[in-house]
């Protein structure tokens, strides 16, 4: 372990010599590196569970709890974990939360849009604590037609689940969301088939009534049979009708069912509609199915007459999970909860460090694309769910006309609110969209409660002690053993249930004020440079860094220097173009911060997934290991060629490196060891053409920005050799064989602090993270550079000149050379076209050039 | 033995030349440093024409308009190359329209609308195919120059036209007061007029200016009392627009005329490429003229010569222009020029090759070594070259510039460039983006 912290320690040193700790705003890089650290803190787990998982489970009817699948889907993941006892455990804390039933004054079934329950379980027999999410999806043939799930998660880090508990939350409510509202819209399909069964059964009955009365009389046995049937038919109608309005007023009827009424589970069966279907000989009935099947008006469906009784419970066959909700959705649930399983892969320290990472990327969408890789999962989710999930979660629309809307805009509803979402925006306030999203990040205090109140009712159910005191028994627990903090923490209770602690507006809201004291993750008060020191301390194998939502620093600080910018000058925004450029630096970092706080708020508005959402996406295919490993043939380049700072700064301002060689290994090599300097990479590395055989064409300066060429005797080389001799101006070459550099000079010292070889950093990674740090620093330059209102705004039309020469001035005051202010300049109108645009990429771009000598270098 | 020789110092002249026309990489007064590439068409690019937008002529069948960098719309209908390329705005239901007349070799006019695409009208089965074309905005009517010259109203409806004349046609026309036109065939001027009685249009010629030697190749407007043209062999004469009397002639002659018979043949056949006037523009008192190779300017107003350079390019130039000197040529490249004051002793070897002759009517071709007479002529000066564009990989055959939005030069390699001023498109960029920002409210 020693080795460890002596790499931990090289790594802070390294931090604070890069200085890239102490901008506020681009600290990312540091929590990057620290996401390194987190990697050392592998839990090594002692119990069955090897590795987290998500189980689903249901509460079947026919068979009691049962696991029905696991996420990753591998029987290697839960090992000799017993999924069936588990299932068990977690079934059984909460599935009552939600039913169907007759309302005391109601004479028909009343559906409950019963919001998720959400607690969380630990195990001490298997060692496993477990987030555990309760649904219920409704089931015409299901008794009280609900189907009572469970999703979990499942860990042996009970810490990471209790700290964690919002994200988890937030993740698998949209999993859940997703559940329901093809659940929903599965469920109204089938009570209008079952209507229309219903309405086809009816006019049968109608016709034998008829003809019993006309056969037998009106008063005969068999007349008043029929005729019961057919009330019953009728009621049965009237029920499914009800229903079926029930299940197309989702978003207006959950609203006023806030307070819903919770009844035992007996009732249940009793009440049941299937209990007053039709009483019916349906033998003879069924012969005249053929004859009057023409009858059926709609095409899409025919009518079936309906079976008198319902099969027996346990004949019949329950419907799947897939079958339950639309296939659709139930496969973006899948692909949900896959990604919610990666993202919280690895331990506490790993995801915090890698949540704050994201967060903070998230803020410099402007600028990221530069030189920022986007982790690999992280796209995934956020790209493709953000649309859906954004502001509006799915689902709810509500005519705001208050009128229901029918059936068959409802289902199209859904399919088009999935495809577009801002369709819903349109539709409500924001208030009116009700699901558990935005219940928690806005009004969450009720979903919480009624949480916890069944959690409580769980609470006494099995460890017969009072919440409160389980409380304390595990926040005293997590005091005790802030190192290891696997064993278990409650030492009264086999087993418990705790509800986390829920945060509103940043401050806690405490359970028991004394459980607070003492737990260095909630304390968040502190001002940055503390937080900064806490992270990268000596504490920091002991200590995880700050979750996100428990208090981001960053978040902390943009907003306290906000406030206290405002309070200084109150209309700020206005004012730039009165500054002078003595108090430059001052006013530039307020807007920065503006900028910032603002992005901050849009993001703090929504769910903590959200992070990193830019149009851009950034590549599965150069992945940061990659990049990483490149940092090793980067080192080496620097070590070996005296003039890798001028190809350094080649590539930093925008012209093209050409790399020439014979061996197309060499050549590759090198490419290898140059391309993460490379500004607006792209995904899948676009900007980099690592082996080119044929001679280059003007489009293709404008588009790669790193060439590797081959140098070949033919033909073919000859002409390459021309495009070479013609394009010379906007390109420079470095010829492997005759290791020549032929580029415009380099005056300055950023670039030697970025390549120098003297370099006493031995690993590659470690020199990827310090370019890295150095580029973020550089990157944060440009934008500043680029948003600052009072260089670029022309004083008057014809001021062309003054911009330029105060545009100049200010790249000097920050203290670059002609040349480093020609990356900055670079940078920033990359910066530019990608605001502008949304993407650097694509389009028909211009291609920026200067007229300058260029000198052969050699070695 | 002596062609040998001729062609050795030819040769080493040319060296000499290029090497002094070498300017390098470092160029401060090139202010062009950023570039677009646009692609969209699959030939020769012949023709630019400034519609509201840009739109580009192809050699082949297809006119693509251009609006800031995208290919907009394809223009798809001639069968063959594309000759002549005009914009045409009149005035409907009172707005102006712009659209776009286009001739072709497949003997076909058409009129496109640039901001539907479509074909608005098209004329087939024409007897000859037209070489040029041209607006009067005054009558609203537009000609077409080929083998005989018509006159359309806006409605593609033939108004009248000339007898056939010989199968050189007409290669250009410029329009002179009085509702007169000149009109250059091979190597006469003739001159038209327009005769109009109410709605009816006649054309009938009214004299022939038989006084180039060879063929013309361009024939410009300088201001509304003069008019120029250009011929093959390098004589530029200044007409006067009302009389059509000549007001200047020089006979550009790049290259002191060989005398030894042997070689002759070879030598002037070589010589008069070079001498050729392909290209001359004018900002009302100075011409600047394609020479060749060469760029020749000339001032109007005091019929002297200012400047003159007898290899400005590797290869004949096909395009001027004179606000900012610039020149384009086969060799791929746009030069920009500047003029500036000679030093006293003025320059001296190069200007051996030059000739000038300022009487007027047809000089003969020798009277003198020309090289003595050249320091004589006062306020000479010298063009130098300030900065190139490099980009093109086949010849350059036109540019247009669009003030502070850019050059656009088109070329054989089937491309077009924008060249900006990439201080002023940044500058511009910045404001887009706190529009931008304001739009977004992130201000």
């Amino acid at each position: 372990l020693s080795t460890y912290f002596s790499v931990i320690n090289f790594k802070k040193d390294l931090l604070d010599q890069t200085g890239c700790i102490r901008t506020h705003i681009f600290c990312c890089k540091q929590s990057s590196l620290l996401s390194q650290c987190a990697r050392i803190w592998l839990l090594c787990c002692v119990f069955s569970l090897s590795k987290d998982f998500i189980l689903i489970s249901e509460f079947s009817e026919q068979v009691g709890p049962q696991p029905l699948l696991t996420i990753p889907n591998d029987p290697k993941v839960c090992g000799t974990f017993d999924l069936n006892y588990f299932s068990l455990r977690i079934m059984s804390v909460d599935y009552q939360a939600s039913f169907v039933g007759h309302p005391p004054g109601s004479n028909y079934p009343k559906l409950n849009f019963v919001e998720d329950s959400k607690v969380v379980l630990g195990d001490s027999k298997e060692g496993a604590f477990a987030y555990v999410h309760h649904l219920t999806l409704y089931d015409l043939e299901a008794r009280g037609f609900v189907r009572p799930f469970c999703m979990a998660y499942i860990s042996a880090d009970e810490k990471k689940i209790m700290h964690q508990f919002q994200e988890l939350s937030s993740e698998f409510s949209k999993a859940s969301e997703f559940l329901k509202s093809g659940n929903r819209k599965a469920f109204a399909n089938e009570l209008e088939k079952k209507l229309k069964d219903l309405e086809y059964t009816r006019s049968v009955l109608h016709k034998e009534t008829e003809l019993q009365k006309k056969n037998n009389g009106c008063y005969s046995t068999q007349a008043i049979e029929k005729a019961n049937e057919l009330a019953n038919v009728e009621k049965s109608i009237y029920e499914h009708k009800d229903l079926l309005r029930q299940i197309t007023s989702y978003p207006s009827r959950k609203k006023k069912d806030v307070d819903f009424v919770q009844r035992e589970t007996e009732k249940l069966a009793d009440t049941s509609v299937l209990d007053d279907t039709l009483n019916s000989n349906h033998s003879d009935i069924a012969d005249k199915t053929v004859e009057t099947e023409s009858d059926s008006r709609k095409s899409s469906y025919t009518p079936q007459l309906i079976k008198a009784k319902s099969a027996k419970c346990f004949d019949k066959r329950l419907k799947t999970m897939e079958e339950l909700c639309d296939a659709n959705f139930f496969h973006q649930t899948l692909e949900q909860l896959n990604i919610t399983e990666k993202s919280f892969r690895g331990d506490l320290c790993f995801i915090y460090t890698s949540q704050i990472d994201g967060a903070l990327l998230g803020k410099q969408r402007v600028t990221s694309f530069l030189f920022e890789a986007e982790r690999e999962w992280e796209k995934e989710g956020t790209s493709k769910n953000f649309n859906i999930f954004s502001h509006n979660p799915t689902v709810p629309i509500l005519n705001l006309s208050g009128e229901l809307l029918s059936l068959e805009s409802y289902t199209t509803c859904i399919d088009i609110d999935h495809i577009k979402p801002g369709v819903e925006s349109m539709e409500g306030p924001p208030e009116s969209s009700l699901s558990d999203i935005t219940q928690e990040t806005s009004e969450a205090a009720d979903t919480e409660t009624k949480g916890s109140f069944s959690s409580d009712k769980s609470i006494e159910a099995f460890g017969g002690v009072s919440p409160s005191s389980l409380q304390a028994n595990y926040f005293d627990g997590l005091e005790r053993k802030s190192k290891v903090s696997i064993a278990s923490p409650s030492e009264s209770a086999s087993s418990y249930v705790a509800v986390p602690q829920k945060m509103t507006d940043g401050n806690l809201v405490p359970m028991d004020a004394a459980c607070c004291i003492g737990q260095d993750g909630f304390i968040f008060e502190e001002p940055l440079p503390e937080l900064a020191q806490e992270c990268c301390g000596d504490t920091v194998v002991n200590q995880e860094p700050l979750s996100l939502l428990q208090g981001d620093p960053a978040l902390q600080v943009d907003y306290i220097l906000e406030e206290s910018a405002l309070a200084e000058s109150p209309n700020m925004g206005l004012t730039f173009s009165e500054l002078n450029t003595g108090v430059l630096s001052e006013e530039v970092a307020k807007i920065n911060i503006e900028y910032v706080s603002d992005s901050t708020s849009f993001m703090s508005a929504s769910t903590s997934s959200d992070r990193a959402v830019s149009p851009f996406t950034y590549g599965s295919a150069l992945t940061l290991k990659q990049k990483k490993k490149a940092g090793h043939s980067a080192l080496r380049f620097i070590r070996q060629y005296p003039f890798a700072q001028q190809a350094i700064f080649c590539l930093l301002s925008g012209r093209t490196l050409v790399i020439l060689g014979v061996d197309e290994g060499t050549v590759r090599k090198l490419v290898n060891a140059l391309f993460f300097f490379v500004p607006n990479l792209g995904k899948y590395g676009e900007t980099v053409q690592p082996w080119l055989s044929s001679p280059f064409q003007l489009t293709d300066l404008q588009r790669w920005k790193l060439i590797g060429l081959q140098r070949a005797a033919s033909p073919a080389g000859s002409s390459i050799l021309h495009s070479l001799n013609r394009y010379s101006r906007y390109i420079s070459i470095l010829d492997c064989d005759s290791k020549t550099l032929r580029c415009p000079p380099y005056k300055g010292t950023l670039i030697s602090h970025l390549a120098d070889h003297r370099t006493q950093i031995k690993r590659g990674s470690t020199y990827f993270l310090h370019v890295q740090g150095m580029l973020t620093q550089l990157t944060a330059k440009a934008f500043l550079y680029t948003f600052c209102h009072h260089i670029h705004l022309p004083m008057d039309i014809n001021d062309q000149g003054s911009v330029t020469s105060r545009r100049t001035n200010f790249l000097l005051q920050l203290g670059y050379t002609v040349e480093e202010s020609k990356i900055v300049q670079y940078l920033s109108e990359l910066i530019k076209q990608h605001y502008i645009q949304g993407s650097s990429m694509g389009g028909n771009q211009s291609f920026c050039f200067n007229y300058t000598t260029s000198y052969l270098y050699k070695i | 033995m002596l062609r040998w020789i001729l062609g050795g110092r030819e040769a080493q002249g040319t060296v000499e030349k290029s090497a002094a026309l070498f300017i390098g990489e470092e160029q401060p007064k090139n202010c062009f440093t950023e570039m677009q590439v646009l692609k969209g068409h699959f030939d020769i690019v012949r023709f630019l024409v400034q519609v509201d937008d840009l739109s580009a002529g192809d050699q082949h069948l297809s006119v693509c308009v251009f609006q800031t960098g995208d290919s907009l719309i394809e223009l798809r209908g001639h069968t063959q190359q594309i000759t002549a390329m005009i914009s045409y705005t009149f005035i409907r239901g009172g707005n102006a329209h712009t659209a776009l007349i286009t001739a072709s070799s497949d003997r076909t006019l058409s009129l496109w609308d640039p901001d539907s695409g479509n074909r608005v009208q098209n004329i087939s089965d024409l007897q000859s195919p037209v070489k040029c074309l041209l607006v009067l905005v005054r009558l609203d009517v537009w000609l077409s120059g080929g083998n005989e010259l018509c006159v359309w109203n806006r409605d593609f409806e033939l108004q009248c036209k000339t007898v056939h004349h010989s199968d050189a046609g007409i290669s250009a026309m410029v329009e002179l007061p009085k509702n007169f036109i000149a009109a250059a065939m091979d190597k006469e001027i003739v001159i038209f007029k327009l005769n109009l009685s109410g709605s009816d249009i006649v054309v009938m010629a009214m004299r022939h200016l038989a006084d180039h030697q060879d063929t013309i190749h361009s024939l410009i407007h300088i201001n509304d009392g003069l008019f120029a043209s250009g011929s093959h062999i390098g004589e530029l004469i200044i007409w006067d627009s009302v009389d059509w009397t000549i007001q200047a002639y020089e006979h550009i002659l790049w290259e002191e005329p060989a005398r030894d018979g042997q070689s002759e043949f070879k030598l002037n056949h070589q010589k008069q490429i070079e001498r050729s006037i392909q290209h001359m523009s004018s900002d009302g008192e100075y011409i600047v003229a394609a020479v060749g190779s060469g760029l020749y300017v000339y001032n109007v107003l005091m019929k002297s010569v200012v400047a003159y350079r007898r290899i400005a390019h590797d290869s004949n130039v096909l395009h001027t222009v004179l606000q900012r000197l610039m020149s384009c040529s086969e060799d791929g490249s746009v030069r920009m020029w500047e003029l500036q004051d000679l030093p006293l002793p003025a320059e001296p070897a190069s200007s051996g090759f030059f000739g000038m002759f300022g009487t007027f009517g047809r000089s003969s071709k020798q009277t003198g070594p020309p090289a003595k007479k050249i320091p004589e002529v006062p306020g000479l000066r010298s063009l130098e070259l300030i900065g190139d564009l490099i980009g093109h990989s086949g010849a350059v055959q036109m540019f247009l510039s669009f003030k502070e939005k850019g050059l656009v030069t088109c070329s054989t390699d089937h491309l077009l460039i924008i060249w900006k001023d990439g201080e002023f498109q940044s500058q511009l960029r910045s404001l887009a983006v706190f529009q931008k920002l304001e739009e977004n409210q992130e201000l």
